[in-house]
């Protein structure tokens, strides 16, 4: 039997504004216990929500970046449940008339191949607090400070057909709200988390299985295992003749499995209504034109004019668009440097990289600067060094020793490009070796790789590559 | 439409009321009636009628992006029944 999957993904990016959306209390994380929640977060009688208009804003340049219609006038309503985290008994969402419907968004499989992803909408809404189970003689502590915190929920279309292009979709979007500016990204952190709705049908039936939905997926890893898992359970399912129940499901990292969600049966009886406390949102053209105005270069532009101008195939332009503030570092570097665009991408995609990632550290703290590392690059460009010894230099910038010219001065590693003192290492190593040489001249060529090392080594990595291959040539003739 | 018993169980439930099994019959009439009422606006033609999400014609104010709200965890928890840590302390509830 052939199944087909269908995947639709529902994921919530946390705004990154100052304060909620709204209230005026803080939305830093980490903050101590309730110290962020005020009478609107609590819920107390008698408060007034008040629209925050920068989570207006960002969900308009959301809109626009993914091509979606960005909706004149939009209506907040109740989402009616009974949750201690959640105390004033209903969440501020929105429901038939969401700010921003109908977007899209374009993925890029494995092999190549583009593939258009439907956005059904999205909306504003607040967040819940946090509910701590553990610690207190059998009751619940109950922390409001993300009560409140501004979330664009973006619903896709039912249009994913496996767990991989889930993966991809969820990443491509993730890259879309942190190069918006919108959202910080930080999946530990809770700030871009999804849900998933998973169902198995026989290929070429054209309706959809039953679904279940998954909750509680906070990285790329477990969207992809949690869905890979719940397509076999659903098949085991039906093909041992049970049926696949409408449920939500939770996803347990450490088991690696899904399991069902108990006691909420009535949650789909959310009766939502149009909230009495706050007016219909109406946004005007300038509104709309100024969101507009305030979009970055988008990934994909991006992507493209780094092929189409510094002349980068399209694996590189991807790597170092993947974040705006790789992008710009690396143009930073080129800028710098004036030119060099292929010398400058290997080196921000190599050991810049390399030394980002065995620090742990991301792109804005790196301690060697893009006029820093043009100052290296412009080195080997005009071959004061090899390529070889800027690494080492590299390094010690990295352990800030100074600038590429201060540390090549300081440890003497100016190349060596006059052709009597190469000679003269090469005559040194030739003394110093006969056997070899008697051996090369009777034919076992690969030695000449060992006369290349050792001229290396007696030059501390100084003498010109190139001169010296030609050079040693020449002398090893006798 | 009427509403029975179960239904007005169901809507207290919903709502976390509590109410007496003999005042059950009373809720169940008076809420039938009112939508009864909803029925009759039923038969009125709104087709080209936009849906009104408020009573007032006017659109939502937008204030800026700024804490204003200083920390009054003290001031607010001194009301709450029980606290530990600075969490509020409840019932526990399970899913």
């Amino acid at each position: 039997m052939e199944w087909e999957t269908v995947i639709g993904l529902e994921i919530h990016a946390q705004l990154a504004t100052h304060s909620k959306i709204f209230s005026g209390a803080a939305t830093a994380y980490g903050a101590d216990p309730n110290t962020q929640a005020c009478a609107i977060d609590l819920g107390l009688p008698g408060v007034l929500p008040v629209l925050n208009r920068e989570t207006v804003r960002m969900a308009a340049m959301f809109g626009l970046a993914i091509g979606a219609e960005v909706a004149r006038r939009s209506v907040f309503a109740r989402k009616n449940y009974f949750y201690p985290d959640l105390p004033k008994g209903y969440q501020i969402s929105q429901y038939e008339l969401p700010v921003v419907q109908r977007g899209q968004l374009t993925i890029e499989l494995e092999d190549g191949v583009s593939k258009v992803i439907g956005i059904t909408r999205a909306h504003l809404e607040e967040d819940a607090g946090k509910s701590l189970h553990e610690d207190f003689q059998g009751l619940s502590g109950i922390d409001l400070n993300r009560a409140g915190t501004p979330l664009l929920e973006i619903v896709s279309e039912p249009d994913l057909r496996s767990a991989k292009e889930a993966v991809a979709y969820m990443k491509k979007l993730h890259q879309m709200v942190v190069y918006l500016g919108i959202c910080d990204g930080n999946m530990q952190e809770g700030s871009f988390r999804c849900d998933a709705n998973v169902s198995v049908r026989r290929k070429g039936d054209p309706k959809f299985g039953t679904r279940a939905e998954i909750k509680n997926l906070n990285s790329f890893r477990f969207v992809e295992r949690a869905i890979e898992f719940e397509i076999e359970r659903q098949i085991d399912l039906i093909e041992g003749g049970g049926k696949v129940v409408q449920e939500t499901r939770l996803y347990d990292p450490d088991k690696g499995e899904t399991r069902s969600m108990r006691g909420k049966e009535e949650a789909n009886d959310y009766r939502y209504f149009p909230d009495p406390d706050l007016l219909p949102l109406v946004l005007d053209d300038a509104f709309i034109d100024t969101a507009r105005a305030s979009l970055p270069e988008l990934p994909d532009i991006k992507k493209q004019r780094f092929t189409d101008q510094y002349g980068l195939s399209s694996y590189d332009a991807g790597v170092l668009t993947a974040s705006r503030a790789l992008a710009d570092y690396y143009e930073a570097v080129v800028m710098a440097l004036g030119g060099e665009a292929k010398l400058c991408a290997n080196w921000v995609m190599g050991d810049l990289s390399a030394f980002l990632n065995k620090d742990n550290r991301d792109i804005d703290h790196s301690p060697v600067d893009p006029t820093s590392l043009a100052g290296l690059l412009r080195r080997i460009q005009d071959r004061t060094i090899s390529g070889k010894i800027a690494k080492d230099v590299f390094e010690a910038m990295w352990a800030g020793e100074g600038h590429a010219d201060a540390i090549i001065e300081q440890r003497g590693l100016r190349q060596i490009t006059d052709s009597s003192a190469i000679e003269k290492v090469i005559d040194d190593v030739i003394a110093a070796n006969p056997d070899q040489l008697a051996q090369y001249r009777a034919g076992k060529d690969k030695l000449f790789g060992f006369f290349v090392g050792q001229v290396m080594k007696l030059s501390k990595g100084k003498a010109n590559p190139q001169q010296v291959n030609d050079l040693l040539t020449q002398k090893l003739k006798g | 439409m009427s509403l029975g018993p179960a239904e007005v169980a169901k809507i207290a439930h919903l709502a976390r009321l509590a109410i007496r099994d003999e005042d059950v019959p009373a809720y169940a009439r008076n809420l039938s009636a009112i939508l009864e009422l909803v029925e009759q606006m039923n038969a009125a033609d709104t087709a080209g009628v936009a849906p009104m999400a408020h009573p007032l014609d006017m659109a939502q104010r937008l204030r800026a992006d700024a804490v204003t709200e200083p920390d009054q965890r003290a001031h607010f928890q001194a009301i709450a029944p029980r606290v530990e840590s600075g969490l509020y302390l409840v019932p526990k509830v399970i899913e």
